[in-house]
């Protein structure tokens, strides 16, 4: 039984169609990646499930059609992504982004109980919890996206490249850690990435897309051992 | 010299309240309201018309402030939300469209004839002839709204909101903040502060279609003095720019001059840092 499940999915820039339908869907407490080269539209799809941009097709999430949903919608019905770029609040505090996070969510013990957790896990932002968002190093801002993210306790939590522009120990480091959430929380995850040694070894099930079309889709040792994309995504 | 510097004081006080219901507006939408002064004028004549209709001061105080809460979120649904996406050249026009539609509906209503406007504290002496009972009122009520304002956008979830939507639109939708409504209650917000302001001005100045215009200048040069995303720089520029502009205007350079020399001391400070003294965004596109 999945948890999302996507069909015929395309997505417009303006008048341009980014992604020409599309067809997947995630397996429950599943991790499956999206692999693809720059411009395959591996963002675009994360930006069509959180209604950020136009789309067409239908997006079931849990049984119901979330598709002419306003963003917030989605995010409020557990649909937490970690954007691009990290989408830091720069100017506010790094206990303020984190709590924002969960600002859905009421005030409650376990919301101070999440926070508490997630500074266990992520030392580095406790130490900073009163500095500027903007004055974190990349990978603590990408530390960051992913503790806001978690403090909504999504049930399906979408990553666009967490691994970009950060130094291989951090990058083992941030992986590690999803795992460990995925496997202890049972978090729903699609992850996008270019890296996708890095990616095949964290999930299940892998898709390749295209320039805007799925083109091989299976689980993650079958994809490993594709000749294809070894000689494309995994430089053997 | 006491007596000018304790008149400095007062006076900055207004503009600092006034430059608070700018920095409210800039905060939820990083947009400069031209129109605010305005807006607080035709609040106060609201107010005049309810203490004429025979309510009490403060019965007619509280409704204008919650009469100006809910119009000025009108305002944001139905004249400013169809511009939301338009460049910022099309927004300045509306602002500027708002103020003279608002000038004009006043004087249209209510006349150009100056009014006499109540203090709620005019039986009251303060025993001294350096301060009156209403300037000492009105330093009192903008220290009360700059504390409120202070405690509700740093320790409420609503204020964190308010701030993270204005700050990062997009990564605000990504948590689920309803960024539309955000902005909405910015302008409801900054409507009732002007409200206040106007009703204090007032009894200063003396109620007529022309009252806020030379304060929202010095209101504005204060916002941008004490830095226009902080509302405890605002009331900051504003008593330096009162104190300033009254002492200026009293030993160095005589009345009519002093509000160039106040904007360009204003202008300076900026030039030097740009965000203000307690601001932490610096303005680029005003
Ligand atoms: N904001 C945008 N406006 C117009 N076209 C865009 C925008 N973002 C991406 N595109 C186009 O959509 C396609 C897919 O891009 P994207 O989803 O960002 O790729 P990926 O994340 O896989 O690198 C590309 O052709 C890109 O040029
Ligand atoms: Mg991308």
């Amino acid at each position: 039984m999945s948890l999302l499940t996507v069909r015929g999915l395309k997505a417009f820039y303006g008048a341009s169609e980014a992604l020409h339908g599309i067809d997947f869907s995630l397996s429950r407490g599943g991790v499956t990646a999206l692999l693809g080269a720059n411009g395959a539209g591996k963002t675009t799809t994360l930006r069509a499930l959180c209604a950020m941009i136009r789309t067409e097709g239908t997006i079931e999430f849990d049984g119901r059609t979330i598709g002419g949903m306003a963003t917030e919608t989605i995010v409020r019905r557990g649909v937490a992504l970690v954007p691009e770029g990290r989408g830091t609040f720069t100017d506010l505090t790094v206990e303020e982004n984190l709590r924002l996070g969960a600002i859905t969510r009421g005030k409650s013990a376990e919301v101070e109980a999440d926070l508490d957790r997630l500074l266990g896990i992520f030392p580095r932002l406790r130490e900073r919890l009163r500095q500027q968002a903007g004055t974190l190093s990349g990978g603590e801002q990408q530390m960051l996206a992913i503790s806001r993210a978690l403090m909504l306790r999504p049930r399906l939590m979408l990553l666009d490249e967490p691994s970009f522009g950060l130094a291989p120990l951090v990058v083992r480091d941030i992986f590690e850690i999803l795992r460990r959430i995925n496997a202890d929380e049972g978090v729903t995850m699609l992850i996008v990435e270019q890296n996708a040694r890095l990616a095949l070894d964290l999930a299940d099930h892998a898709y390749l897309l295209e320039t805007g079309r799925i083109v091989l889709e299976g689980p993650s040792a079958d994809i490993r051992a594709d000749e294809g994309i070894q000689r494309s995504y995994l430089g053997y | 010299m006491l007596h000018q510097l304790v008149s400095g004081l007062m006076t900055g006080a207004i503009y600092g309240i006034v430059a608070l219901s700018l920095v409210m507006i800039f905060n939820a939408t990083n947009h400069i309201n031209f129109a605010q002064g305005e807006m607080a004028m035709f609040s106060t004549y609201v107010a005049w018309m309810l203490i004429n209709a025979g309510l009490p001061y403060w019965a007619a105080f509280g409704a204008t402030v919650a009469l100006s809460f809910v119009g000025g979120m009108a305002l944001e649904r139905m004249v400013l939300r169809p511009f939301r996406d338009a460049p910022l050249l099309s927004i300045v026009v509306v602002f500027v469209a708002l103020l003279l539609a608002f000038n004009a509906l006043a004087g249209w209503i209510w006349g150009y004839v100056l009014k006499k406007f109540p203090s709620p504290v005019s039986q009251f002496s303060t025993g001294t002839s350096l301060i009156g009972a209403h300037e000492l009122f009105v330093v009192a009520v903008t220290v009360l709204m700059l504390t409120v304002l202070f405690l509700f956008f740093r320790f409420t979830r609503l204020g964190l909101s308010m701030r993270a939507a204005a700050q990062n639109p997009v990564s605000a939708r990504l948590v689920g903040i309803r960024v539309g409504r955000m902005l909405t209650l910015g302008w409801g917000l900054a409507a009732a502060i002007g409200a206040i302001a106007g009703m204090l001005v007032a009894p200063i100045v003396f109620l007529d279609p022309d009252m806020m215009g030379g304060i929202l200048l010095y209101a504005f040069a204060s916002a941008l003095l004490g830095g226009i995303d902080s509302p405890a720089g605002a009331v900051l520029g504003g008593l330096i720019v009162g104190v300033g502009e009254n002492l200026l205007g009293a030993y160095v350079v005589g009345n009519d001059i002093k509000l160039t020399v106040a904007l360009i001391v204003v202008i300076s400070v900026l030039i030097v840092r740009p965000r203000g003294i307690l601001g932490r965004i610096t303005v680029r596109r005003v």
